[in-house]
């Protein structure tokens, strides 16, 4: 079958299963959006307001559903404004796949409007990327790029291609995706791990994304049951092991409960899998958890020892490599340990806020009203941290948040993608410093009519940083108080959603259970305080024992 | 007590494609490592480039950027060569200030360290010398007091000893997809 390029490639994302893409048309991507118009009963298009919402909104679908998700942006300004959206996927290991047009390969490399060599920008936050110049590779590149988004560790691909290849006239036929097969080989690591564990007394799994990209849980159920080893999970891996487990503690990390970096200290072993342990999580990189031998389990072989040295590394696939050890490790008869951590994790408690709108108890009630199997999304701060230490997920992929790059205006864009390719309720926790920087892409999902719930967490300043400046910046809130005008009842309304605003903690349940029952977007003001901290608190680069429970009192 | 950094060469089988020296080379400016000297040749194979690095670094840092550089799609094999398991050498061109009278004693020296001249000018020649890096430092040293005017040096080119090839290695990538 003789086909335009443009057409070829949406014949190529088809072929992937995939039945959303986001984007906004522009110059040179107006083949790729002519062929979209012919083939919309097969492929839903959604325009967002801003290339960025398209990117955030293709990376809350593909975490939502674990397909790719597909971005397509016209060349230069389209292209560029897609960066933050790929750096955030690249971070989390998101599959992706961004289609972006380029100017004729005539006209390539000689500053013609609207060229950007968007490649060359990418490198450092693409897993690959492609300059597609022959019409001929393009069927090819496509199939290879969703190939490399989704195998291994996952993350995002770029492909760019200039307007005259979408134009030009080649054969096409329909394609199987090759199939992605998880990683394990049986070796001497293996068994090396298993060892490891048998010796231990007192084991903890610290586990994160890796194992909602791999679906570990069961694995890690019967894994934790098998060794009575006591569960913490990074914000990345929220929601891969049930909060209501008798054996789950909670969050490792700088936010992480104060019962989790304890039982860290009293470990012999920490079993990492599926993780990074990044700067958030291991503070001090080179003294974490010393007393401790460590298993680190990653199907990217450069993590493994490249923060944190492990005793024994397995290069695998989080699923396969557990399944594969359950059966030969030994059953630990002993209680002792878990039932340590789990009076710890017991006596263990987040500080509330005295008598002023409380974040958490905010989160608490959309924890209980509302569909169970809600999909959380959140932008990046204090908010984030509050929803990630005090929402009990208990399934994977319900915490959709960007947990490596840490976006500001990342939610809104990810709750229009993860709403829809879930299908479920969805809800988007944010603050008024993120809500300000992406609230555009409201507009989008009122016109789709999408059932988010926003609750903004208005404190009139930008809290996590404000933090930060009260605790080591001699209480200069240079540039925190941010204190906009903006009424966002009226705001939600001008766009399309219905407005809501929360003052007191007694009527929490009332305005959520009504936004709950109103149809469409919902944006709910809760006016918290500025000085609500988020605790406990494990200063940047700090030992887990530098643990921060208490807001510290100024005179 | 922190490990020593020195010098050790990598050297890696990439696709031969515009763009993939920037993919390699900026991973190490990216990641903080520094490139002391890279030479790039095409090989037996026409769609494989053979890149040769040599890198400053613990053993701990060089084997983590070998580790990131395989990552990428366009870096197929690669390799830390250890010192004495590998040949190494470079190439160096280097013109020297020579009045007419000094041109003996050059030529001994040269003839000596297995150094060819390649060029005579009025008051210049032009060696060729290949060698161990080693060597070729001694070698311009020895050059220094007549006045070196320019020299070009390739940076190290390696093979590993015996019949053991680096087109013998697994390809991360395709490592972790094929199970």
């Amino acid at each position: 079958m003789k086909l335009k390029g443009a057409q070829i490639i949406v014949k190529c994302i088809e072929e992937q299963g995939i039945d959303t893409v986001y984007g906004y048309p522009g110059g040179t991507i107006l083949d790729i959006f002519d062929a979209l118009y012919e083939e919309k009963d097969k492929l839903t298009q959604i325009l967002t307001c801003h290339e960025q919402g398209a990117s955030h909104a293709a990376d809350g679908y593909a975490r939502a559903t674990g397909k790719t998700g597909v971005v397509i942006a016209t060349s230069g300004p389209g292209a560029t404004n897609l960066v933050t959206g790929i750096a955030t996927a690249y971070m989390d290991s998101v599959p992706l796949v961004a289609i972006t047009g380029n100017v004729g390969t005539a006209f390539l490399g000689r500053d013609s409007f609207q060229e950007v060599d968007i490649t060359g920008v990418t490198i450092p936050i693409t897993k690959h990327n492609f300059m597609v110049k022959d019409v001929k590779e393009l069927a090819d590149t496509m199939r290879k790029a969703f190939f490399i988004a989704a195998t291994g560790r996952p993350g995002p691909v770029l492909v760019d291609i200039p307007k005259d290849v979408q134009q030009a006239v080649t054969d096409y036929e329909f394609t199987q995706p090759r199939p992605i097969k998880p990683y394990f080989a049986e070796n001497k690591y293996v068994a090396k791990a298993i060892d490891t564990i048998n010796a231990s007394s007192r084991p903890v799994l610290y586990i994160g994304g890796g194992c909602i990209l791999s679906n570990a849980s069961e694995a890690l159920i019967k894994l934790s049951e098998k060794i009575n080893a006591p569960v913490a999970s990074s914000v990345m891996g929220l929601g891969a092991f049930p909060s209501s487990h008798p054996n789950y503690l909670g969050m490792i990390g700088m936010h992480g409960k104060a019962n989790v970096a304890e039982t860290l200290q009293k470990a012999d072993l920490v079993i990492a899998i599926g993780t990074r342990f990044s700067d958030r999580v291991a503070g001090d990189r080179k003294n974490f958890c010393k007393q401790a031998k460590k298993i680190h389990i990653d199907i990217d072989l450069a993590e493994l020892g490249k923060n944190v040295g492990a005793d024994v590394a397995v290069m695998a696939d989080a699923r396969l490599a557990v399944e594969a050890m359950l059966p030969r490790i030994n059953a630990k008869e002993d209680g002792k340990w878990i039932t340590e951590c789990r009076e710890r994790r017991d006596a263990d408690f987040l500080l509330g806020s005295d008598g002023k709108l409380c974040p958490r108890r905010i989160i608490k009630a959309v924890e209980r009203l509302g569909s169970p199997d809600k999909i959380i999304t959140t932008d990046v701060g204090q908010h984030q941290m509050w929803v990630a230490q005090t929402y009990n997920f208990e399934k994977p992929r319900t915490m959709i948040t960007s947990g490596g790059l840490g976006t500001m205006g990342y939610g809104m864009g990810a709750a229009i993608g993860a709403c829809m390719g879930s299908g479920k309720q969805t809800v988007l926790f944010t603050g008024d410093g993120c809500f300000h920087m992406n609230f555009n892409e409201v507009v989008t999902a009122a016109k789709l009519g999408l059932d988010i719930t926003v609750l903004v967490f208005d404190n009139h300043t930008l809290g996590m940083v404000r933090q930060w400046q009260t605790l080591f910046y001699h209480r200069h809130y240079s540039s925190t108080d941010i204190d906009y005008p903006t009424d966002f009842v009226k705001l939600a309304e001008a766009l399309g959603a219905t407005g809501f605003k929360l003052e007191r903690n007694e009527d929490i349940d009332d305005v959520i259970s009504r936004a709950f029952a109103t149809k469409g977007v919902k944006v709910i003001d809760c006016a918290i305080d500025k000085d609500e901290f988020v605790l406990p608190m494990i200063p940047a680069g700090k030992d887990l024992s530098d643990i921060l429970t208490q807001k510290p009192i100024f005179n | 007590m922190p490990e020593k950094s020195q010098k050790h060469i990598i050297t890696a089988l990439v696709t031969n494609r515009a763009g993939v020296l920037t993919r390699i080379s900026g991973l190490f400016a990216r990641r903080g490592y520094n490139i002391d000297s890279l030479s790039v040749c095409s090989t037996n194979n026409p769609k494989l480039s053979r890149m040769t690095i040599v890198a400053l670094g613990t053993d701990d840092e060089i084997s983590q950027i070998v580790r990131q550089l395989d990552k990428l799609w366009d870096c197929h094999k690669i390799k830390i060569f250890e010192p004495n398991e590998s040949v190494k050498r470079e190439l160096l061109l280097i013109k020297v200030n020579v009045p007419a009278d000094k041109r003996p004693e050059i030529e001994s020296t040269a003839n000596m360290m297995k150094v060819k001249i390649i060029d005579v000018g009025a008051a210049s020649v032009i060696c060729e010398m290949t060698g161990e890096p080693n060597k070729i430092d001694k070698f311009v040293e020895l050059m220094q007091p007549y006045g070196i005017l320019e020299l070009a040096r390739t940076g190290i080119t390696a093979l590993s000893r015996g019949s053991e090839c680096l087109d013998d290695l697994e390809d991360y990538n395709e490592q972790i997809s094929n199970r």
